[in-house]
């Protein structure tokens, strides 16, 4: 942050901060959040987080409070993914700090930059298993890019400074401090560091000349190329870039699903999600390419599906990723570029020109004619994916869409074509149901004016539904479609298709009624049993302002087609019934 | 599946050695053996940790032990020549009468006698790794009662110029 910055902060905030004044280590914290520009604080407090609670009384920031800790970490996570900005939020100790656990995993899985801060118990008492004591700066070790224990309360502005650094910079990622209770209390002269210095700590983003002109002569001689596109295009806000460089050297783009939005989903040479639930002509571009340039992408195994041998087996592979790590760790590569997309690409643009690929992009055109996604439409019954075609219909795309897991997850990412960066929203590293709903509410936080809706399952909503309290709260004008199928629908599909039809354990009919539910909170709930009535709720939904839930309920024994087993390779493809 | 001998450069901070270790167990990487304990800088420890893994599999481990924040630096000493000592205490089942003979057996070795007792001594050798186990193949004639050995401590080369060797 500049030092203008800093001092607009100062004067804002509410009582002006006084540098050198003596403090609490609490009122430390607030005030480097403040310096750090954090507007909203995402929150559930408890006996070790009082005195940071007490700063917060009557202060400058936006706190929301929700109704569990899974709920205030999804929240502050998709208010990052939304904006680019670090989430906040805070727990108390032990259990509170657990309950962070799924979604810290969740945010470093699919690098999204996070500050969590919990409390613990004060030191006198750390190590002799006092009430509401958990380890868990120990227990977040492998799923936080960084973590901090705090050990006096002079370190704490250092360590706030050093981890909205780490989290944001290189490749994004959750940092967690802990502050046992004597630290938050104890008193010190206020200061903030105005720059960071960890040594062993790189975040190189500039890639070498070297490297993008090797970039630029492999990508220049392929005759059938294409750019596979993952998350790091959002993350590093390299999407005007990849269009540019894209259109500039005649390239279709793949989109891995964390990277939907970074290429318009519309445009000419755009192809759409590989992998497990990709389409036919993705798919089909990865094994008849000469030529694989992933950008921001860890090629994972829902694209490979784990046979790395035969992925791409035609092409060479050119890779450039933020993470070095990330080169060469899952497939073979020929050219490797360390540095940030949106610089690399910066770099390359000027001194690319077209490939000779217009027979390749017109066979991927005939592709795409032939195999679009499908599913048979039923006069009577909802179809689910009828639902997102209608959502993507009515917003022209232009929605901020986050998703929790399972069927209604792929269908969303195949059948709503993203037309921006940040505007899909989905937990698709870890997979975490409960995520969708929760982290809809911090980017319609982050977004007030946009149309922000959650996509959901029965299952995946009812893991933190209680956020119902927090819309209707704070009148939060998220839309809620439920894609209710009355059972666990992924799970179901895989039982079907390879577990002989036993349907162990995925029965939901025995769910509350949704639209009660909504309203119980002071929310509107709408339901939809035909198409007809799908179409006449959603609109009422949108018009509606404020939050809204609609149950969807659609036909149960839908499938997500195109579909890959496990164990199969790119070629192996099922592509449904028609 | 070839030994290597990695020289880490760590903070010295309470709870680096986890992070290190969780590591190699999260990413599925054995830990043959580690040593841990100050260095020529105030504030850093060198980890000498020994492991498995062929070329691609160590370079994908150096690249996520550098991601670590409180990695300093990280070397793969087996990519030059390297020395490498490791400690071993020995406790053989002898009694006095038999010292010199075992005195005859350790010399070459360059190890010592360090304690004698009526019925067992014990017997301190530095070396590389073989070498120790060539000498416990010998003691053990003798019936071994008790073996403790440290890890590798282990430094490149005066010879090689420090950019030589593989660093990340
Ligand atoms: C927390 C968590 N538990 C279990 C799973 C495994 N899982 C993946 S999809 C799925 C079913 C989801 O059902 P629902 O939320 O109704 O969505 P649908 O598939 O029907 O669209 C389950 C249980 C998971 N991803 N996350």
């Amino acid at each position: 942050m500049s030092v203008e910055m800093a001092e607009m902060q100062k004067k804002n905030s509410i009582p002006p901060i006084q540098f050198g004044e003596e403090v609490t280590g609490a009122e430390t914290l607030l005030r480097c959040l403040l310096l750090e520009q954090v507007e909203y604080i995402f929150g559930y407090p408890g006996g070790a987080v009082l005195p940071i609670y007490d700063s917060l009384y009557g202060s400058y920031f936006k706190h929301i409070l929700t109704r569990h800790e899974q709920g205030a970490i999804h929240a502050a996570d998709g208010y990052a993914r939304a904006t680019g900005k670090p989430g906040v939020c805070i727990a108390t100790s032990g259990p509170g700090a657990t309950n962070l656990v799924t979604g810290i995993a969740t945010a470093q899985m699919d690098s999204v930059p996070l500050v969590c801060i919990t409390g613990n118990v004060a030191q006198s008492l750390i190590g002799t298993d006092a009430f509401q004591e958990a380890n868990i700066t120990g227990i977040t070790v492998p799923i936080t890019k960084h973590s901090y224990f705090v050990r006096d309360v002079r370190d704490l502005p250092r360590i706030v400074k050093e981890a909205f650094h780490i989290a944001t910079t290189g490749r994004p990622g959750p940092v967690l401090i802990d502050i046992p209770k004597d630290v938050a209390n104890a008193i010190a002269p206020f200061s903030y560091p105005e720059t960071v210095n960890i040594r062993g700590y790189r975040a190189e983003v500039v890639p070498s000349d070297e490297d993008v002109q090797n970039f630029v002569a492999a990508v220049q001689s392929a005759k059938r190329p294409v750019i596979m596109a993952g998350g790091g295009i959002i993350a590093a806000s390299a999407d005007q870039e990849l269009l540019a460089f894209a259109e500039k050297a005649r390239i279709p783009v793949i989109n891995t699903f964390m990277g939907l939005g970074g290429f318009p989903g519309v445009h000419e040479l755009s192809l759409g999600m590989p992998g497990m639930h990709g389409n036919f002509t993705a798919n089909q571009a990865l094994l008849n390419a000469d030529c694989v340039i992933g950008l921001g992408v860890r090629f994972d195994d829902r694209i490979t599906m784990g046979r790395t041998k035969e992925f791409a087996p035609n092409a060479r592979i050119v890779h450039v990723d933020i993470d070095p790590a990330e080169l060469g760790k899952n497939v073979s590569t020929a050219v490797t570029v360390t540095g940030d997309v949106k610089n690399t690409l910066e770099k390359a643009i000027p001194h690319v020109t077209a490939c000779d690929s217009e027979a390749w992009i017109k066979q991927l055109k005939d592709w795409q004619q032939k195999q679009p996604y499908k599913y048979k439409k039923d006069g009577d019954t909802i179809k689910p994916q009828a639902v997102i075609e209608l959502l993507y219909r009515s917003t022209d795309g232009e929605a901020i869409v986050t998703t929790d897991v399972g069927q209604h997850q792929m269908w969303t990412a195949q059948y709503y074509k993203f037309k921006n960066a940040r505007s899909f929203i989905s937990s698709g590293g870890l997979g975490t149901m409960g995520f969708g709903f929760p982290a809809a509410i911090g980017a319609q936080i982050a977004h007030p004016e946009r149309t922000t809706i959650a996509v959901v399952g029965d299952g995946g909503f009812q893991m933190t539904n209680q956020e119902l309290a927090i819309v209707s709260q704070y009148n939060i004008p998220v839309k809620v479609a439920i894609v209710n199928n009355q059972c666990l629908g992924m799970v179901r599909q895989w039982q079907e298709l390879f577990y002989d039809n036993r349907y162990s354990q995925i029965d939901l009919t025995c769910s509350p009624d949704f639209v009660k539910l909504a309203e119980a909170y002071g929310v509107k709930g709408l339901r939809a049993t035909t198409p007809e009535e799908a179409e006449a709720a959603w609109a009422e939904a949108l018009a509606h302002d404020g939050p809204v839930v609609v149950d969807f309920r659609v036909a149960q024994e839908e499938n997500v087609y195109p579909m890959v087993a496990a164990g199969n390779t790119l070629d192996q493809m099922e592509l449904g019934d028609d | 599946m070839q030994q290597q001998t990695l020289a880490v450069l760590v903070n010295d901070y309470p709870g680096v050695l986890t992070r290190v270790s969780t590591l190699f167990g999260q990413r599925a990487f054995n830990i043959d053996s580690i040593t841990v304990g100050g260095t020529e800088e105030a504030g850093l420890s060198r980890m000498i940790i020994t492991t498995g893994g062929d070329d691609r599999q160590i370079d994908q481990l150096m690249k996520q032990l550098n991601k670590l924040i409180d990695v300093i630096s990280v070397t793969n000493l087996s990519a030059n020549s390297y020395v490498s000592r490791e400690l071993a205490l020995i406790k053989v089942s002898a009694s006095p009468s038999q010292l010199a003979e075992l005195n005859g057996i350790v010399e070459p070795f360059r190890a010592a006698i360090v304690d004698v007792g009526p019925t067992s001594l014990i017997v301190q050798v530095t070396g590389d790794t073989e070498k120790i186990d060539a000498l416990l193949v010998l003691l053990q004639n003798y019936g071994v009662l008790e073996l403790t050995r440290t890890g590798s401590v282990a430094m490149a080369r005066s010879i090689v110029p420090a950019t030589a060797a593989a660093t990340v």
